[in-house]
């Protein structure tokens, strides 16, 4: 037990210091028992905050420091650096009282929230009386990276990560790679054919001799930490053999079952065997198990006697294939909002009723249409089309309650591609605001207004319903404040995105946190945006928030370098809070070997007693809370350490 | 939500005390989001961050208890989303048993209570502050198991 510590209490501005007592908090704790320096102090994280508290550790040679401020989450690291780099005593013995987040900022009552505090501080005191100096663990790293998503996104960081020569496995669950971003026509503000920009990164993906790609592939388990996980991949059987087969397209001719074609957002239909489109990596046909009549020769097999390549193989099998890495970046996109929320505007009921995806088809020369607007139900050119933002989004009562950020600019987009197809027609936009921050953005909406004459109306939709042939948009204009009502033969929704079900899985698998709308949660919002809270796992793209293709590939480049920073070292050094057992109180029970999540525990030679894999450990204690002879403890979280801050919490 | 704090408040003017483990990965960040949020709770629970929900000990509890806790939380990651992969399935079976002995003992039901907070549920956090502590001053003091001191 350490005799001199030192208290360092925060006011953080205003923050603390306005409903907690700071000064009486840190008068209060100079009283306690080993504790011999205690003063509080404006901004602790600043220049001259930190130099006091270097100053103060060496003259009182205090051994052990207290911080009474904000959420270790974000000071823990700066104020352990002062202590060993300022201060020269080992980080590790040093804690934060964290009275911002769990005290000051939800507390109103002063004098309550100051009890709080003290309680708070005092805990951290005899917590940091028992702390030992300890050193971190190097551990050698694996220098491979786990991409999972092939949307824009993932196919960024993975050419990143490649070209810094780091060895990428990029995992698509779909077919091809390309993600959403393939699927669109023009991309704003510059009109560029997404096509012809994304298909060159496609193409590199494939020839890159760093990246293995893996499609029809999900990460089913992740294990280890980082530096060192473990990745098992499922990999579904695809029939097709991608060396050999040709792209003839005779299979699909002679293949008798037809689907909805995912590409086109079920506008068009394909076969059972079938390429996504003409472009997609890997170029090659593949075999949908689900629609296939029955991967039997006796049942159909018409495929496999056509293809004079011999790709076709009905007796190949899903792989499980399992990688060592060193880091994850996990960039698994966006889907639409589910249309059948959206009963009001008949989506799903009227064939003229389309998503955003699915005009994006339209538009597209790659299309069903092959670039001409034309109506679903009749295949007329569409004179007025009805554009409605915000369907989905901005609508905390029933639908989602965030802005999904890029319908205003695809919008405008829509309604300007619409004219340039249709320069007679009428585009109508129904908006509650107009969001365009961002280079060209603005000026891109104005022009839509002005030049293409797409008329803005700032208002709602009530509802959308057919009366003959035409789709009836029932609406306000809550400028001049009359209701609207327009017969349109088409109309659009800006449905809003959410997070995609590979999202949902992979925080599943991964464990990582999400937020309240279901994206990946960022370590934090403003100086941690690609980094999840877990070590050695990054964030790209609109998994983690809704963004637009620009800062999708910002945010992939970014969590590369982020992994090239991490990985550029030789070793990477694991936390020292590892468990460590009292070999006088272990009786060799092997429940702590049982209890232990990561397998670190086993029974050594000679007296055959609980033994720790420092490396593996992970510190996460469960093997305390199972030893029946209080004969294992986490360091510096050991149970001596609880029970004396249980005591400091309850005053006794 | 100050007006929540006033509907919490008891005539006797009893404030219990109570002593909140929370697991590092999300429960202790939840507190934090509902800091951030500036969500008001009651301030009568004191948290101490542990590794994980199934650190804990039985011991804790029982300590907490002996030493004049009015209640005890322990809080943990929604089950099978362990940040441990599957601590808080431990702490789940853990706190079911301790739950049994409080109640042998004759402790009242409602002083030791496990909750499910992720790092992104800063409202569900002080929710179950808010509502732990109306439960508490509802009960009383508790006596059972508190050391008699001099």
């Amino acid at each position: 037990m350490t005799k001199r510590t030192g208290v360092f209490v925060c006011h953080c501005g205003n923050n603390i210091a306005a409903t907690v007592d700071v000064v009486r908090v840190a008068e209060e704790l100079g009283r306690e028992e080993g504790v011999v320096y205690s003063k509080d102090y404006v901004y602790m994280c600043s220049d001259p905050g930190q130099s006091t508290m270097a100053k103060a550790i060496k003259e009182n040679k205090l051994d052990g420091v207290v911080v009474s401020c904000c959420s270790p989450t974000l000071h823990e690291k700066t104020f352990r650096d002062v202590t060993e780099e300022g201060g020269g005593l080992n980080s590790f013995r040093c804690e934060i009282a964290n009275i911002r987040e769990q005290c000051a900022w939800v507390h109103s009552d002063k004098p309550k929230a100051t009890e709080k505090a003290l309680k708070i501080t005092k805990a951290a005191v005899k917590r940091v009386q028992h702390n030992q100096s300890l050193t971190p663990i190097g551990v050698p790293v694996t220098r491979k990276v786990l991409v999972i998503g092939g949307g824009i996104a993932g196919i960024q960081a993975s050419l990143d990560l490649a070209n810094a020569g780091f060895e990428v496995i990029l995992v698509e669950k779909n077919p091809t790679v390309g993600g959403h971003m393939i699927q669109l026509s023009e991309t704003f503000p510059t009109l560029d054919c997404s096509q012809c920009i994304l298909s060159p990164k496609m193409v590199e993906i494939s020839k890159h001799k760093n990246i293995k790609l893996l499609t029809q592939a999900e990460v089913k388990e992740i294990s280890g930490f980082v530096g060192n996980f473990k990745a098992k991949i499922h990999q579904k059987a695809v029939y097709v053999d991608p060396e050999t087969c040709k792209i003839c397209d005779d299979c699909a001719k002679v293949c008798p079952t037809v689907v909805s074609n995912e590409y086109d957002v079920g506008l068009t239909s394909r076969r059972a065997i079938f390429i996504p489109f003409a472009q997609a990596i890997p170029a090659t046909y593949t075999l949908d198990e689900s629609a296939c009549l029955g991967l039997n020769p006796v049942v159909c097999g018409k495929c496999a006697e056509v293809c004079e390549a011999g790709a076709i193989n009905y007796d190949m099998r899903p792989k499980v294939i399992t990688e060592e890495i060193g880091a994850i970046i996990v960039a698994t996109g966006f889907d639409l909002y589910g249309k059948e929320n959206l009963g009001e505007y008949g989506m799903g009921r009227y064939a003229d009723v389309l998503d955003g995806l699915q005009f994006e088809r339209l538009c597209s020369a790659s299309g069903p249409t092959g670039g001409h607007v034309l109506r679903p139900s009749d295949h007329k050119e569409p004179k007025n089309v009805v554009f409605i933002q915000c369907a989905g989004s901005r609508d905390p009562e029933t639908h989602c309650a965030y802005c999904s950020k890029i319908c205003c600019m695809y919008t405008a987009k829509h309604a300007t591609l619409y004219k340039h197809h249709v320069p007679d027609g009428q585009a109508y936009v129904f908006y509650i605001d107009i969001r365009s921050g961002g280079k060209g953005y603005e000026e891109f909406v104005q022009r839509s207004m002005e030049r293409d004459e797409v008329m803005y109306l700032r208002g709602r939709v009530s509802k959308v319903y057919e009366k003959s042939g035409k789709m009836i948009v029932l609406g306000v204009d809550t400028i001049s404040g009359k209701n609207v009502e327009i017969e349109a033969d088409m109309v659009v929704l800006a449905l809003a995105m959410q997070p995609s079900q590979g999202t949902a899985d992979a925080a599943k698998t991964l464990k990582i946190g999400r937020d309240k709308d279901g994206f990946l949660a960022e370590a934090h919002p403003k100086l941690r945006p690609v980094e999840s809270v877990t070590g050695g796992i990054f964030l790209a793209g609109a998994a983690q928030a809704p963004k637009d293709i620009p800062e999708t590939v910002c945010q992939a480049s970014a969590a590369a370098s982020k992994v090239i920073q991490l990985l550029s070292k030789d070793e990477l050094m694991h936390s020292p809070t590892v468990a460590k057992v009292r070999l006088s109180h272990c009786t060799g029970c092997e429940m702590c070997v049982q209890a232990c999540p990561y397998g670190a525990i086993d029974l050594g030679a000679p007296s055959n007693k609980a033994r720790v894999n420092d490396v593996l450990c992970e510190g996460c204690g469960t093997c305390q809370a199972v030893c029946l002879r209080a004969a294992i403890d986490v360091k510096n979280v050991a149970q001596v350490q609880i029970h004396d801050m249980i005591n400091a919490c309850l005053g006794v | 939500m100050a007006k929540v704090e006033q509907t919490a408040k008891d005539e006797t003017g009893f404030e219990p005390k109570i002593v909140a483990f929370l697991c590092k990965w999300c429960s202790s960040a939840g507190s934090d989001l509902a800091g951030v949020s500036r969500l008001q709770y009651p301030s009568n629970a004191v948290p101490i961050t542990i590794m994980c929900s199934g650190s804990m000990s039985p011991m804790f509890v029982l300590s907490a208890f002996n030493k004049g806790a009015d209640g005890v939380l322990v809080s943990g990651c929604h089950p099978g989303d362990c940040h441990y992969l599957k601590g808080n399935f431990y702490a789940r079976r853990k706190i079911y048993l301790v739950q049994k002995l409080l109640q042998f003992i004759g402790l009242e039901n409602d002083r030791f209570r496990m909750s499910w907070v992720s790092a992104a549920e800063g409202a569900k956090f002080a929710q179950v502050m808010h509502d732990f502590v109306t439960d508490i001053k509802k009960i009383g003091p508790q006596t059972r198991l508190k050391a008699k001191r001099p």
